[in-house]
């Protein structure tokens, strides 16, 4: 089985399919989606798709580290890290022998 | 934000659509993703980010309680890697 790479343009094709607007909407609504996404985890929002998974915001503090060509330290500053939680359907899923 | 809060959200912004419509584009989108990664596919929304599949090996793990080792089978994990542009938008300022 080969790997195939799935894009914007295959998803917005199936709402074009499923929900029957056009594709150029098709297309909008789904750049609205990750656009509500991404606004909620800007402020921290954990966001729950059931079924699916989480996505949440953690802060990440201060710490050394090493330019590995140099060997020079270097601060790392801190940050804001997305993670992403499967949900145990995702995981079942993924592991179902055909 | 739940699923279902994420739709009435979409649903404010779009007026004209109807509620139903929302909830199945909205479905839509996470099957597919889901249905790309049961097939072992890549999905990659450049900005926000990628879902791929991660193979792991079958380990010796051990029961945390009794010490027992227990064998782990191989199994594939979900994983998302966080887009360039969602990633600078977390850190902005």
């Amino acid at each position: 089985m080969s790997e195939r790479t799935i894009t914007r343009a295959q998803l917005s094709e199936a709402i074009y399919q499923e929900v029957g607007l056009s594709r150029n909407e098709s297309a909008d609504l789904l750049e609205m989606v990750l656009d509500e996404i991404s606004q909620a985890l800007v402020q921290e929002e954990v966001v729950k798709i059931s079924s699916f998974g989480s996505f949440s915001v953690r802060r990440k503090g201060q710490r050394v580290g090493r330019n590995p060509k140099t060997g020079e330290e270097v601060p790392i500053l801190p940050r804001r890290v997305l993670v992403f939680r499967p949900s145990q359907l995702l995981k079942g899923r993924i592991n179902a022998k055909a | 934000m739940t699923k279902s809060e994420l739709i009435q959200r979409l649903a404010e912004r779009n007026p004209h659509l109807y509620q139903r419509d929302v909830e199945r584009i909205v479905s839509t989108i996470f099957d597919e993703i889901a249905a790309a990664l049961a097939r072992g596919d890549r999905v990659e929304l450049r900005g926000f980010g990628a879902f791929s599949v991660k193979q792991r090996d079958a380990r010796t793990g051990r029961n945390p309680r009794t010490g027992d080792s227990v064998s782990v089978a191989a199994k594939a994990v979900p994983y998302f890697k966080t887009g360039k542009q969602l990633r600078d938008l977390l850190n902005a300022g």
